[in-house]
């Protein structure tokens, strides 16, 4: 929600506030990539929240007289079925619209649930140090050392495979990143003057961290919120294809790609578009994040 | 520096500890006993069943099968799988060359594309040449892999009939018995004439499947260090002293935006060793990823324990070399923690 | 550029294709999965069983392509006219497979090994009872302890076997593999060596083929025995190519890479049909695959509702988008290919109106229930998931609202049994293509009215029971096949489940194989098989 919430704030806002923010989104204007990832992955937000409305049929109901049919525009295709239809022929189109939901659900769900608790281990292992710092990097190399999608397929064995338990594998296989993210900022925070100046005037560790400290680290905070989007997306659609994630009818980008696999002599388009869909949504959502890095990063923004 | 050395590894151990008692409750916790899924449709009486849970050591109090399983890994015994009833370190053995031989040409075509493609970028920074390269990179780096894998399948194997679908060399052909267990070299050895290039055109489609993400993120990660240097005042100086473009991006620049470069390779290794699990799944790679989702199917809990610890072992040593490495070549870094 | 280089990298390894040696006429088999050890009596996936097959006889064994009996091992035998005693005479100089781990058999086969073989199975305290774990799937299954009397030798070439009753289908139990019959002299090699485990990673068999090598999740490799008692085979070299996904499978058979292949996809069945090089074998498989109700949860336990549900699911549209072709609907428990089949019974129509009435008059207007459908393709089903968002839809029309559940196959399987579920998909595939396999496994009950464990519908007929029980006893086949007709018309008009589709058996294989045949066990079997250079 991270992102998304900066995004509307800063568009919205640009003409209005001067100052930090207006010179951020000046930057990021200038990175033609990163404001076609933001247009796109507007557009699919959009889709995804009013799926619903303009779905051209009911994702789930099978035209079984119009099976297997390719795209429109492929021969053999129908104009009633744009993206033409699957296995059982469930119309592609609505599918995918729906299953964007699915994907940026996961995604944000993930990224700020591993932000929440990133953050927070992140600090107490930056300000507590010894032992509790010790602790909390072992955990992380721990989880690393696994190979993630083994990780991620023994917890969903687990708990079992549903949509939520794939949010908290996700978040689980990588939550690392953040937790290191966050105390290599707050580390390098904590020895900068503002902080020590805070330390001599009495200020109480929690609100030392909170208040002083963190806003401080946000700039790396938020690309890797964008980035941590992109990632969960992508391995929660492996999971998807292996079986794991959502369970059917649920029109998962995944798991649409792991039932079309069996036609990839006899139809390979129904493979086609569930990986396109993914593909475009992460790509775009990294355009945007790497614009926001330059963006917020001012070694590497143009002058 | 030696010290730096015995404090990482006396960190290490709890790890390995800890990933020891993780590894064993998680596969514990998981519903389901080998037993019963081997049953198929068939069944198993409930006496029969405690019967060969029994024999099996599994009816044994949890924290007695640990302590066996620790006092075994403790003398080098990675247990038996319960499938094959073969020691777990053979099966590992016989497959860790294949996704050995993989990691490894998919991190040389990453590293062979990458670095020229990072360089190219960054000496034409703005250019047509970076936008499209990086354009390129950056869908490398967002790229589905499994989907990818299934593409290139579709156009080189089925379409265009260039490579094979699976498998490391056709069987027919060519028949010798594993000496290193890298068919590259094993087809070499034989000395059957064309074995070497039939295993080549079975590693190609793979390898490019498991080197894409690396091979963007080297030629990200190639350009960024490079734009870094550049900026260097050495490199100014080198460049108003009329030496050759070329010459200066080459030589000076290169050498040394290639520290971190190396850094990300390094670290990337052990994700690729671990990483291969859908590439191998995809083109029925006989590897460890594919075996170890197997294991998870079939509950074949040694399997699982021992193949975790094995590669996990494996990543954190990697991991540690990386690390005393990059403080040998870059002598700025401080070893903080 | 990065496609391009690796359109050069591919263009140069194509010029390689056709380089190749010269060499012994050979067949490679694409099968589907790495063996969990060759011994068959330890184990029960049709990829293990098949991978020890070559190397091993049995006393006796069905005749290829087909579920009759005929002699094996046993050159002829005879059943005492109690049916409780039945002697085999064993073939004469028949050699077990010489040079393999070292091993050189001082001795024919006799009936020492014979003996040897069902006791490791049958006796605790054999040397080899606990080796390699020791589970002995169907020597329990098919309940030979409690058949079992004795197994003597009168002279080295005849085996006497007791049993406690008459069985009629014991002959037919007999040739399934894990009657398989192995060297107790090897055996006794290995124990000697202090390597007793090889035995079941090393065969040493009687059978068509040599054991050359194995590796796994990759290849296994056979030989021709010269000495064979069937006749040398007429292939030099058989290879296994382990090939899990199966158009993986069938691109390498275009390629010529392999020559018979384990099922293909049936989404490529199409294609294959087309394919100029290739035959496509199909026989009827010896299966059932079924969508369960639980009678003991109402409101299935009203006849009625079964009979409405039977009725609001398309199955034509199944077989054709599940099995896409690969399948005939069922309508009796048992296959059609299989004796006492009763082609008299009359399927229900697909009518969702009539079984939405039928429905309501039975009380059940809106109903929320569960779907159960396997993690896993089988045989019988080689899309559960599929067929189960089918069925869901087919039932939402009918106001019937089903939730698709699924667990870990093992875990599944245990669920359905102790009848946890309300609807569920479950299958059969036969052991021995006798009646009393399908019917009295699945739809039997004890003599309390207690439902057999892998009866999942949970349901038990006086008048059923009565049939089948009185049917396993006697072996007049007609006798016995007008009490199974009997048994069918009553599951019929009963429907503790649905009856989905029998599943074809398809194996493609390349124009230049002679002589392979399809089994209708799934079995494949390589000894009489021939191919063109």
């Amino acid at each position: 929600m991270a992102t998304d919430a900066a995004i509307t704030v800063t568009s919205s806002a640009a003409a209005a506030l001067p100052g930090p923010l207006r010179a951020f989104w000046n930057a990021f204007r200038e990175n033609r990539g990163a404001v076609m990832g933001l247009v796109v992955v507007t557009v699919i937000i959009v889709v995804a929240v009013v799926a619903e409305v303009i779905t051209p049929y009911n994702p789930l109901e099978q035209y079984r007289a119009f099976t297997k049919l390719p795209p429109a525009f492929v021969e053999g295709g129908n104009w009633n079925y744009i993206l033409g239809t699957d296995a059982l022929g469930r119309d592609m189109l609505s599918r995918l619209m729906v299953g964007a939901r699915i994907s940026l659900f996961i995604g944000f769900s993930v990224m700020v649930v591993s932000m929440v608790f990133g953050v927070l281990l992140g600090l107490l292992a930056a300000r507590l140090g010894g032992l509790v710092d010790v602790v909390i990097l072992r955990m992380m190399d721990l989880i690393m050392s696994i190979p993630s999608l083994v990780l991620a397929i023994l917890i969903i064995a687990i708990i079992g495979p549903n949509l939520t338990n794939t949010i908290v594998a996700v978040t689980v296989v990588g939550l690392p990143k953040y937790v290191r993210l966050m105390r290599a900022s707050a580390m390098t925070e904590l020895t900068k003057d503002y902080v020590t100046a805070a330390k001599v005037a009495g200020v109480g560790n929690f609100r030392l961290m909170t208040v002083t400290v963190l806003p401080n680290c946000l700039a790396p905070l938020i690309v890797q919120a964008a980035l941590g989007i992109s990632d969960a997306i992508l391995e929660a659609a492996g999971l998807g294809f292996l079986g794991l994630g959502a369970q059917p009818p649920t029109p998962e980008w995944g798991a649409m790609l792991a039932d079309s696999r069996e036609f990839i002599t006899a139809a390979p388009w129904i493979m086609a578009s569930p990986g396109l869909a993914i593909l475009i949504t992460v790509l775009s959502i990294n355009l945007m994040g790497d614009g926001l890095r330059d963006a917020l990063d001012p070694r590497l923004r143009r002058s | 520096m030696f010290r730096f050395l015995l404090k990482r590894l006396a960190l290490t151990l709890p790890t390995f500890f800890a990933l020891m008692v993780i590894t064993f409750m998680m596969i514990r916790l998981v519903p389901g006993d080998p037993i019963e899924v081997r049953r198929g449709e068939r069944g198993i009486s409930p006496e029969r069943l405690a019967e060969l849970r029994h024999e099996m050591g599994l009816d044994q109090p949890v924290w007695k099968q640990f302590a066996d399983y620790a006092w075994g890994l403790m003398h080098g015994d990675f247990g038996t799988s319960i499938i094959s009833k073969t020691p777990v370190i053979n099966e590992f053995l016989t497959l860790f060359p294949a996704t050995l031989e993989l990691a490894f040409c998919a991190m040389l075509f990453a590293i062979i594309l990458g670095i020229p493609a990072g360089v190219i970028a960054a000496s034409r920074r703005g250019g047509v040449y970076d936008q499209t390269l990086m354009g390129l990179a950056l869908t490398g780096y967002s790229m589905p892999i499994f989907w990818w894998g299934l593409m290139l399948i579709l156009l080189m194997s089925n379409t265009l009939q260039l490579t094979p679908v699976s498998g490391r060399i056709d069987l027919v052909k060519y028949y010798f018995e594993p000496v290193t267990g890298f068919m590259l070299i094993d087809a070499a050895l034989s000395g059957q004439k064309g074995a070497v290039l039939d295993a080549a055109r079975h590693l190609v489609l793979p390898t490019i499947v498991l080197g894409t993400v690396p091979l963007a993120v080297i030629a990200r990660m190639t350009r960024s260090a490079m734009l870094e240097v550049l900026e260097e005042d050495y490199i100014r100086t080198a460049r108003a002293k009329g030496l050759a473009v070329w010459r200066v991006i080459g030589l000076h620049a290169l050498r040394n935006a290639l520290i971190p470069v190396v850094t990300v390779i390094g670290l990337s290794i052990g994700g690729l060793l671990a990483g291969a699990v859908l590439t191998e799944t995809i083109f029925s790679w006989p590897g460890v990823g594919k075996w170890l989702i197997e294991s998870i199917g079939r509950r074949d809990y040694p399997a699982l324990q021992g193949g975790i610890m094995l590669i996990s072992t494996m990543v954190i040593v990697v991991n540690l070399i990386v690390d005393l490495l990059y403080g040998l070549i870059n002598p700025r870094i401080r070893h903080g923690h | 550029m990065k496609f391009k280089t690796l359109f050069a990298a591919a263009l140069l390894a194509s010029t390689v294709l056709g380089a190749g040696v010269a060499q012994a006429k050979s067949l490679v088999y694409c099968s589907e999965g790495s063996p969990e050890n060759f011994t068959p009596a330890m184990n029960t996936t049709g990829t293990s069983l098949d991978a020890a097959r070559p190397v091993y006889n049995k006393l006796v064994q069905f005749e290829p392509g087909t579920t009759k009996v005929e002699p094996g091992l046993a050159e002829s035998y005879d059943v005492s006219a109690d049916g409780k005693t039945l002697t085999f005479h064993l073939r004469k100089g028949v050699k077990f497979h010489s040079g393999v781990n070292g091993f050189t058999p001082t001795r024919d086969f006799n009936a020492d090994d014979v003996i040897w073989s069902f006791e490791r199975q049958w006796k605790p305290q054999h040397p080899y009872a606990k080796v390699s774990g020791g589970a002995y799937d169907y020597f329990n299954d098919m309940g030979m302890p409690d058949l079992l009397d004795s197994i003597t030798k009168t002279d080295d070439s005849t085996v006497v076997m007791k049993l406690k009753k008459p069985n009629a289908p014991i002959l037919a139990n007999l040739a399934m593999d894990f009657a398989t019959i192995q060297s107790a002299e090897y055996a006794d090699y290995l124990m000697k060596k202090g390597t007793p485990e090889q035995f079941d990673q090393i065969p040493v068999g009687t059978g068509a083929f040599i054991f050359v090598a194995y590796q796994k999740d990759a290849v296994i490799r056979f030989k021709a025995n010269p000495d064979y008692w069937g006749g040398k085979p007429k292939i030099d070299d058989l290879v296994y190519a382990i090939t899990p996904d199966a158009t993986s499978r069938y691109a390498k058979l275009k390629a010529n890479e392999c020559q018979v292949m384990f099922a293909p996809n049936p989404a490529d069945l199409a294609e294959i049909k087309n394919n100029p090089d290739v035959n496509l074998l199909s026989q009827a498989g010896l299966n059932i695959g079924y969508m369960a109700m639980n009678v003991q949860k109402p409101p299935f336990d009203k006849v009625e509702v079964r009979q409405a549900i039977a009725m609001a699911v398309d199955r034509d549209a199944i077989l054709k988008e599940v099995y896409q072709g690969a399948g005939q609907k069922a309508k009796n428990p048992i296959p059609p290919t299989m004796w006492s089949y009763d082609d008299s019974t009359v399927d229900y129509p697909y009518d969702p109106a009539k079984a939405a009435e039928m429905l309501k008059a039975a009380g059940v207007t809106s109903l929320d229930t569960d779907l159960w459908y396997m993690p896993v393709q089988r045989p019988y089903n080689p899309n559960a998931k599929r067929m189960g968002e089918m069925i869901q839809a087919d039932l939402a029309k009918v106001g019937i609202n089903a939730k698709l559940v699924t667990y870990e196959w093992g875990e599944y399987r245990k669920r359905m049994q102790a009848g946890e579920y309300q609807m569920g998909f479950l299958g059969w595939t036969g052991d021995n293509g006798d009646p009393d396999n399908f019917l009295a496994v699945l739809l039997g009950c004890d003599k309390d009215g207690k439902p057999n464990a892998n009866n999942i519908p949970k349901w038990c007929d006086a008048k059923f029971q009565e049939d089948i029980t009185k049917a396993a006893e006697i072996s007049d086949i007609a006798e016995r096949t007008k009490l199974y007709k009997d048994a069918q018309k009553i599951v019929a008009d009963q429907v503790p489940w649905l009856n989905i589709a029998h599943s074809t058996v398809f194996e493609p294989i390349r124009k230049s194989v002679s002589g392979y045949k399809v089994s209708p066990l799934g079995a494949h079997e390589f000894q009489d098989v021939d191919v063109a250079e």
